[in-house]
């Protein structure tokens, strides 16, 4: 190839005489997926999505989810997402901002939602991790805790969880935990 | 004495550069002069200065090529020692780039190889303009597939969809894991690029996070459990970096109690460093039969003195020991090396007018379009609250809204065909403006 390398080297020289800018990068194909997971959401109406940082960043957006059964119903539960380059190789990093009383998300916002960590697919996408969540307030599951205590409650109690739901989603105490008003 | 040294030194390569031969490849021109652009002209980029990195330079170096660049992230760790040769303990702290530069350059005389100690994101993409050919000793999908999209951007198309020879930046590509490898010939535009058959990759394996947090089996759910869970409760807001020892350190002492309370055996400092940074164990033999091939073929692409590998190669030396080469193919609508669909355009046309035209264009068929343009969103149909934010662009020229660039490159997404049988897709368009540009057809 070398004599095409100088054929390039000629042009190249050319090209900067004539004042060609040198090209820029283009979007990376992770970001070129996202665009159109995004273009196709095609969310229920207790779920809405926002993007803080403008309509040119769409690597990082929040999912607000109401649900209007079950449980949680009249909450508002926020939760962030965050999608690497390397989407949808890589699942979306998701945390949920709103304190919440749940068994399948801790205190810290970590939520234990199978597609976003061992059943991760590229074929998944943005919409199919909206619905997921929305599962998890119609549905809490005692079976995949990461709130142990919760869980327990739900599992042997579960009036008393539903309780300790609204108290939580009001503002207060459960146990040691202050939860902040979310309704 | 000194010539006949070099003489002696370039015996066996030119077997291979000054004479002709049935397996060459088609464009050989044998010869002198050859052997010398090879030696004065050609400049060869290799990317990570690491375990394949270290033989790279080594075996381009015995290849007769002399100028190369290296570029480099990281710092030696004595745990590199065992397999990167060109470092030292005494080197240990010190750029892995900056070492195995002067190593080289030390021990073969007239190489010239120049380091940079930085992340690859941090060169402008011109810098990788500058080489003819970039060599890729990297351990990660991301920093494979950023390379790649720097280099397939250089590609440009003629009229006919047909790569601009002279615009092709070739790559070639080495992997290991453990006794596993690969290396691969990456012709933009030619053979399929990394994102053409990013499907080749494993998933990575993630552990539930309740697995973690309430039935840890293994040592490495105890030690993700104190990664992914633990920390977040106790550094609030403070982003865990895997590079500094000292978080390291606090992750690994949290595995250790997680480990004892459950019973488990097994969790070490460096198992910890391999769990949390996703460590395979590197095997010292691999890197060198995978840097070797891949020199090997930088030759062959450079010189033309033998036909390359088409364009796959698999190493696996897990039993007994098997190699194969496989001859991948392009994905034709790839994003990111793929031709586009050539639109042309005159300067007026509004960015409605452009979506009602894609409608119509017989290779697309496109419908419920949004339209991106390096980064910026000019139209999202949904979700309703980016229509709202992007429908002003709609009463705009095109022109103006990539900037009055007389060519680029224009991504879409919408749902292509017609009837029943639409389907979701991305598709890359080349916009040319009529009237504002002598080349009509080009744009990478």
């Amino acid at each position: 190839m070398i004599k095409l390398f100088k054929v390039k080297e000629k042009q190249r020289e050319q090209a900067e005489n004539e004042n060609g800018k040198p090209p820029v990068k283009k979007q990376s194909a992770g970001e070129l997926r996202l665009h159109k997971d995004i273009s196709e959401l095609n969310l229920p109406k207790t779920c809405s999505i926002s993007f803080p940082n403008g309509k040119d960043n769409l690597m990082n957006f929040e999912v607000t989810i109401r649900p209007d059964e079950g449980y949680y119903t009249g909450g508002t539960f926020t939760f962030s997402f965050s999608i690497s380059p390397m989407y949808p190789h890589e699942a979306p990093k998701v945390k949920c901002k709103t304190k919440v009383y749940h068994p399948n998300i801790d205190l810290e916002g970590n939520v234990c939602l199978n597609i976003l960590r061992e059943d991760w697919k590229p074929v998944l996408n943005i919409n199919t991790i909206i619905y997921g969540l929305y599962h998890l307030f119609t549905e809490p599951n005692h079976e995949d805790p990461l709130n142990h205590d919760a869980a327990a409650v739900l599992r042997d109690n579960p009036k008393m969880f539903e309780s300790n739901v609204r108290r939580a989603m009001h503002g207060g105490y459960v146990g040691q935990t202050y939860f902040t008003r979310c309704m | 004495m000194a010539d006949s040294a070099s003489q002696s030194r370039s015996r066996d390569l030119d077997k291979l550069l000054l004479r002709s031969g049935n397996l060459v490849g088609p464009t050989f021109e044998p010869g002198t002069e050859l052997r010398d652009a090879l030696n004065e002209f050609v400049r060869v980029l290799v990317i990570g200065a690491g375990g394949l990195g270290c033989e790279l330079l080594k075996d381009l170096a015995f290849s007769g090529f002399r100028n190369l660049e290296v570029i480099d992230m990281d710092r030696i760790e004595v745990t590199n020692l065992n397999r990167q040769f060109l470092f030292r303990l005494g080197d240990v702290g010190k750029p892995k780039a900056e070492v195995a530069a002067k190593r080289v350059m030390e021990r073969v005389s007239g190489v010239d190889i120049k380091p940079h100690f930085c992340r690859i994101e941090d060169k402008p993409i011109s810098f990788y303009n500058d080489f003819h050919i970039i060599v890729l000793g990297l351990d990660s999908v991301e920093a494979r597939s950023y390379i790649n999209s720097v280099a397939c951007s250089f590609l440009e198309y003629d009229s006919d969809d047909n790569p601009r020879e002279e615009s092709i930046k070739p790559m070639v590509d080495g992997g290991t894991e453990g006794f596993k490898g690969h290396a691969r010939i990456i012709m933009p535009g030619v053979t399929p690029c990394f994102e053409c058959t990013i499907w080749l990759f494993p998933p990575q394996v993630k552990f539930p996070l309740c697995t973690l947090a309430e039935t840890p089996r293994t040592a490495a759910h105890c030690i993700e459990y104190a990664h992914l869970i633990k920390w977040d409760e106790a550094h609030s807001g403070k982003t865990f970096d895997p590079d500094d020892p000292e978080h390291m350190q606090w992750v690994y002492s949290e595995a250790v109690k997680r480990a004892e309370l459950f019973g488990i055996p097994g969790v070490t400092y460096s198992l910890t460093q391999g769990v949390v940074k996703n460590i395979i164990p590197a095997i010292a033999s691999t890197n060198a039969i995978i840097s070797a091939a891949c020199a090997l073929e930088t030759l062959k692409v450079v010189s033309g003195c033998s036909k390359t590998l088409t364009n796959y190669l698999t190493y696996n030396g897990v039993e007994g020991l098997h190699t194969k080469v496989t001859e991948f193919v392009r994905d034709k609508d790839c994003l990111v090396c793929g031709p586009g669909v050539l639109i042309e355009l005159e300067t007026s046309v509004t960015l409605k007018k452009f979506i009602d035209l894609l409608e119509d264009h017989p290779k697309l068929l496109l419908t419920r379009v949004s339209v991106t343009y390096r980064g910026k969103n000019l139209y999202m149909q949904a979700p309703p609250v980016l229509e709202e934010m992007t429908r002003s662009n709609l009463d705009l020229p095109l022109f103006e809204l990539v900037s009055k660039t007389p060519r680029d490159i224009v991504h879409v997404t919408g749902a292509a065909g017609k009837g029943d049988t639409k389907q979701s897709c991305s598709r890359k368009l080349r916009v040319v403006f009529k009237g504002m540009d002598v080349d009509m057809a080009g744009g990478a």
